[in-house]
């Protein structure tokens, strides 16, 4: 049984944490993502959850650390400048282990900047951005649907390593209205958490969730363990969706809204008879190397061309990926501008007769 | 022979690595009678905090989560919204609540959250190598106030019990003391009063402890018992500042 319901992404997410048994919601407002938070205040009520409007954003994540590491699944929203006030939270909930489902709708920066769409944070949440050494998993939707598919699977993932997942979508996506098949049942894996501190312990056991290892050889341990998690995660979780890659001449990689203009393009460009295929991380991390790789090795491909709402980060990864093997051009748009169809078409015209 | 004292099952026995003259490995203790007298060591969590007491999740004997600096009240709300059943208490010092953890205590406070926080006040940064606090007296000497505390130029020190008392949503708060053994007594009445209106419900709990740090002010164990109740107690004086109950049962 299923349920077709036109919805706005951030209401997809919402309604796909819920499915996915999420019961604890702590967030703070900041625009483009507040239907989550509207969503929830109600929705919450139905399930018997929790929905928390935080005092800030630094306040709900440590939210998060408590109610997840406690062992719950939960879930946090908001937008980029609040997510840089997240970092701390991350940082921490990577050193302890917690599983975590976090939303980022990006707006455009720097500073408080504007509202409107951008992908300025893949830096942020790909590479890093609090401190030390971690990975958060970060998925990138390019529709509504997708988008609550990957907030249901988010919550699995986040059970199954012990680790920060993302949930990275431009404000276009959060914004966006389009058709979405709501599963009537589901099938959540229901995941153990011995380690949660969650005071029904037994015995001499004794629970405790923590980051702080003041000894040098078990710290680097630690670290020596996350880090393989990470390689884990790599070899097992990339998520790709490719298109026309057969005998494209230029490949465009592209995420979220940009991934969707690209798939015009493709068309458009058909018809005049140039050849372009289409590389859509949905995990930005971890980051399909291996296929961009192979692309790259292809005789049939001349330039790959990035396109991004920022100016030039996963470009970079494209960059490792591609590895020098063929050239790699960028094509970005800050501030919320978001480029036309015909800006894109038009710099692929100009690849494919040699004069970008 | 008659057993008049023994260690509490609150306590995991791990020696607590505290300076001579500390009244933290005091408070612990009572802090950890008080759960196994309420019978709730099994199901009890509680949230360590940055600073002096950052480990003390390997003294207590239930549950425990280490917090980041200032952030264990909105940890120890997670964990009390996952669990409304267990009694939920964060352990934090002056720096961790009363500066970089002012908007947690407040909003914990203020949402009524049925949470305890012990609060231990001794005017002073213990871990960081004693620089002024929120709480510092004016006058007092630390590594970041060499000259003493000047309010013209590190304004006042903060008084958390009167603040928070005037939320509605703080059901009980009391400041005690840990000078002397009729105070240390007093304490443990206050945490378990605290606790049980947090096991009936009642809101937000705390319980400030002026306690010593005798390394960082630089007074012997004996006279530092001495300061807190010549030097703190007129800033901070001790008694109930917010009590539902009161009135009623007390």
């Amino acid at each position: 049984m299923s349920n077709r319901v036109l919805m706005k992404g951030n209401e997809a997410i919402a309604e796909a944490a819920v499915k996915a048994g999420c019961r604890h919601y702590f967030g703070y407002p900041i625009t483009p993502q507040t239907e989550i938070a509207h969503y929830l205040a109600k929705r919450m009520k139905d399930v018997d959850g929790v929905f928390l409007q935080a005092e800030s954003e630094v306040a709900a994540i440590n939210m998060v650390y408590g109610a997840a590491g406690a062992g719950a699944r939960v879930l946090t929203s908001s937008s980029s400048p609040g997510i840089s006030l997240k970092q701390e939270g991350f940082s921490y909930i990577a050193g302890a282990e917690i599983p975590s489902v976090v939303v980022n709708v990006m707006r455009c920066g720097p500073g408080l900047g504007g509202i409107l769409p951008a992908q300025g944070d893949y830096f942020q949440c790909v590479k890093g951005g609090g401190h030390g050494d971690y990975k958060n998993l970060v998925l990138a939707a390019s529709g509504v649907q997708e988008l609550f598919s990957l907030t249901m699977e988010a919550f699995d993932l986040a059970d199954k390593y012990r680790i920060l997942v993302v949930i990275l979508a431009d404000g276009t996506i959060g914004q966006m209205m389009e058709p979405v098949i709501i599963p009537e049942d589901t099938d959540m894996k229901i995941f153990d958490k011995p380690w949660a501190a969650s005071g029904k312990k037994g015995g001499n056991v004794h629970h405790t969730i923590k980051s702080i290892y003041i000894d040098p050889v078990v710290l680097e341990g630690l670290n020596n363990r996350l880090q393989s998690k990470y390689r884990e995660i790599e070899a097992n979780e990339v998520r790709v969706e490719t298109s026309a890659l057969e005998d494209a001449e230029i490949v465009i990689t592209a995420f979220g809204t940009c991934a969707r203009i690209a798939k015009n393009v493709i068309k458009e460009a058909a018809r005049e008879g140039i050849k372009v295929g289409l590389i859509r991380p949905i995990t930005l991390w971890p980051f399909p190397v291996e296929i961009i790789s192979e692309t790259a090795r292809k005789d049939s491909v001349k330039a790959f061309l990035d396109i991004e709402l920022n100016a030039g980060q996963m470009v970079e990864d494209v960059r490792l990926a591609v590895n020098g093997k063929k050239e790699v051009l960028f094509h970005g748009r800050t501030g919320g501008m978001i480029p036309s169809q015909e800006e894109i078409l038009d710099i692929v015209r100009r690849i494919a007769g040699g004069g970008f | 022979m008659e057993k008049v004292f023994k260690i509490t099952k609150g306590l995991t026995g791990v020696p607590m690595h505290y300076c001579p003259g500390c009244t933290h490995g005091i408070v612990h203790r009572l802090v950890a009678e008080v759960l196994e007298e309420m019978d709730v060591i099994e199901s009890a969590i509680g949230v360590s905090s940055v600073g002096c007491t950052y480990n003390n999740y390997d003294y207590f004997a239930c549950d425990m989560l280490q917090a980041a600096h200032g952030r264990a009240p909105a940890v120890a709300t997670g964990v009390k919204r996952v669990h409304p059943g267990s009694l939920v208490f964060t352990y934090q010092g002056d720096g961790d609540l009363a500066a970089i953890g002012t908007a947690e205590i407040v909003h914990a406070a203020a949402r009524g959250e049925r949470i305890t926080t012990i609060f231990v006040n001794n005017a002073i940064y213990g871990m960081t190598s004693g620089q002024m606090a929120p709480t510092t007296l004016i006058g007092q000497v630390t590594t970041t106030t060499p000259f003493g505390r000047d309010a013209a130029i590190h304004g006042y020190p903060i008084r958390m019990s009167e603040m928070l008392s005037t939320l509605d949503g703080a059901a009980f708060i009391q400041r005690v003391s840990m000078h002397d053994v009729r105070n240390v007594r007093e304490a443990k009445k206050a945490i378990a009063k605290a606790f049980r209106l947090q096991s009936e419900g009642a809101g937000f709990t705390m319980v400030e402890i002026l306690s010593t740090c005798p390394t960082n002010w630089g007074i012997d164990p004996v006279g530092s018992l001495e300061w807190i109740k010549e030097m703190m107690i007129p800033q901070y004086p001790l008694g109930v500042y917010k009590d539902v109950t009161a009135g009623g049962d007390k």
